[in-house]
């Protein structure tokens, strides 16, 4: 099994066990370059066989036949682990609110039920992933950003009481160019790590497919023994490839 | 060091022009599953690396100044009339069955080429004989699989009589519940059961989505709402849908959804008018229409993205006739004018630089 830890790991901070308790992660992407890749390493870390984390995926931009064949490239079977109960998928591609009422309070319910019922079962880690807060927005919460943080508020609650870790990803260009910045700070500002997927500021390349920024807060060392708590801010160049990510720094070759 | 091709993995994929089913023309295996169905343009159908997958939304951002979408969707619907395949059209006009008669015919770009040699002639033209292979593929350019479209004549009556084609306007109601409806029945006659058994194939056509003529065009949450679950019947279909927006006319943070939401994003530019700088700059400027943008190609059941071997690509019309899509060419530059490498955005993307090759 492959234990060889990568940059990413490093800055998210994979070799220590269980890193992600508790935390709030925000991808960020743009249309030049898609963060969804990043969400399939998370995933194939959390449903890896050393260790026994749970993780419920809302999938609103793509349906489970597309993230089987991804993860099965990677070395993931999300058939096999949903039958273990590890996975619980649930398929957000058709759903619709009503007019009236926003749809965010009622999703919230459903996840926590989900969590109340893979708590009375398990007691490790149980990740909530979604693929894509914008689409949530549109399908959930008709529209209205201010009911998306309130979902993600929801969401940090879990982090707290349940020990759950909150992973999403969301599309920064498009808050980028509204009037309403604060929509973008508020959620980087709830987040512990924010991963950002940008293009090369040279362009499109074949072998280097994007740049990586990992701001990690609170990042605590326990090598150093004494636990000196920092910001991390890591920056490194990333190539995709159907098995898996090479990760390096600039001018590097990969690690 | 880029590698000239597109690797995902050490494995090179050979992509066979097979068919399916007997039933069904123009399809075309992809790789990771998918399957492929011509854009009417061979140009195009390269570049993409094979063509539209089945279950991917299309879009293409239009240029107020320039009317090129509409070749785009010319030769997509025809395309689809040729090889049978199921259609429905909309678009912001009352008779949306008018656009039907502006569809080209196919043609072949190749008939009376000149520089093919004849076989007989081989011995008078001296080719090496591991090179006589290629002369000979060149002549093989009829399969049922996609088709040059000759622009100028109207595509042909046998093709378009008894076919399943279904227009909407969108200027009939003043939502898009109608749309949504005939959507959705049209894509519940071609679900995805399993990948390998493709009954029926659908060609999905939306003209000016975000035209300000359609009463929907202020309510931006109700036309990203219709996208979005356009988009999320695909995905479970055996369909391609492309449309065509004007980005003028929505917000900026609209724009990008709709570009996100997209699987395939093309954009057209016009071309300036005679622009002395941009006529210094590319050979045979004056044959191009206008430049059609790359921004996205679609990537399904895979995580690896398609890097297309130039973002920028000129669209002409060959013998006035046939489009094309190439490379953007640098003009040989001048020695006495010194701004030798002073390019455009447009042309960084330019991949032929034979002139500049010293």
């Amino acid at each position: 099994m492959d234990r060889s830890v990568n940059l990413l790991d490093l800055a998210l901070g994979f070799d220590e066990p269980s890193p992600l308790r508790g935390k709030v992660v925000l991808i960020e992407d743009c249309v030049e370059t898609s963060g969804s890749f990043v969400l399939h390493q998370m995933m194939k870390r959390v449903l890896s066989p050393h260790s026994s984390d749970s993780l419920i995926f809302l999938a609103f931009a793509r349906p489970f036949s597309h993230y089987d064949r991804v993860l099965r490239k990677l070395g993931c079977n999300l058939a096999t682990q949903k039958t273990n109960n590890r996975l619980v998928f649930v398929d957000m591609l058709m759903m619709q609110c009503s007019d009236n009422e926003s749809g965010v309070a009622k999703l919230f319910r459903e996840i926590q039920g989900t969590v109340g019922k893979l708590r009375s079962v398990t007691n490790s880690n149980i990740t909530v992933m979604v693929d894509d807060m914008s689409l949530l927005e549109i399908a959930a919460a008709n529209s209205n950003s201010d009911h998306v943080l309130d979902f993600l508020h929801y969401c940090h609650t879990l982090t707290s009481e349940s020990n759950c870790s909150v992973v999403t990803l969301n599309h920064e260009d498009i808050y980028s160019s509204m009037e309403r910045p604060a929509y973008l700070l508020q959620m980087v500002c709830l987040a512990d790590i924010v991963i950002k997927a940008e293009p090369l500021a040279s362009g499109l390349a074949n072998d280097v497919h994007g740049q990586l920024t990992v701001v990690n807060k609170g990042m605590i060392s326990s090598k150093s023994g004494k636990g000196s708590s920092r910001n991390k801010l890591q920056n490194f160049q990333f190539r995709i490839k159907e098995n898996g990510i090479e990760y390096f720094y600039p001018g590097c070759s990969r690690n | 060091m880029a590698a000239p091709n597109v690797r995902t993995s050490s494995f090179s994929r050979n992509i066979s022009v097979v068919s399916s089913s007997p039933q069904i023309p123009g399809l075309k295996c992809g790789p990771n599953g998918t399957t492929f169905i011509s854009t009417g343009i061979r140009d195009l159908d390269r570049i993409l690396g094979g063509g539209y997958p089945l279950g991917s939304l299309v879009m293409v951002m239009e240029d107020p100044e320039a009317p090129h979408h509409m070749d785009l969707l010319r030769t997509f619907m025809s395309q689809g009339l040729v090889n049978n395949h199921p259609l429905l059209y909309a678009s912001p006009s009352k008779d949306p069955r008018g656009f039907l008669g502006t569809l080209p015919n196919p043609g072949s770009s190749k008939e009376d080429k000149p520089t093919a040699p004849d076989l007989d002639q081989g011995e008078s033209l001296r080719i090496a004989w591991q090179y006589r292979k290629y002369m000979e593929n060149q002549k093989s350019s009829i399969d049922d699989y996609s088709n040059d479209f000759d622009m100028r004549k109207p595509l042909e009556r046998q093709f378009l009589a008894g076919r399943p084609i279904d227009c909407v306007s969108l200027l009939d109601s003043s939502d898009l519940s109608v749309a949504q409806d005939h959507c959705a029945t049209f894509l519940s006659k071609f679900p995805r059961l399993n990948s390998s058994n493709i009954a029926s194939i659908g060609r999905i056509a939306i003209q000016s989505f975000c035209s300000p003529l359609c009463e929907y065009s202020d309510k931006e949450s109700d036309m990203l709402s219709f996208i979005r679950l356009l988009k999320s019947m695909l995905m479970v279909s055996n369909a391609v849908a492309i449309v065509t927006f004007p980005p003028s006319m929505l917000s900026p943070s609209s724009s990008t959804r709709l570009q996100h939401m997209a699987d395939t994003l093309l954009s057209i530019k016009a071309i300036p008018d005679g622009d002395k700088e941009l006529e210094k700059l590319l050979t045979g400027y004056k044959d191009i229409n206008g430049f059609l943008n790359i921004h996205k190609v679609a990537r399904i059941n895979t995580q690896v993205p398609v890097i297309p071997e130039a973002k920028t690509f000129s669209m002409s019309l060959k013998k006035r006739r046939f489009l094309a899509l190439e490379c953007l060419n640098q003009a040989p530059v001048d020695g006495s004018s010194g701004t030798s490498y002073g390019t455009s955005g447009s042309c960084s993307g330019s991949s032929k630089s034979g002139a500049l090759d010293f």
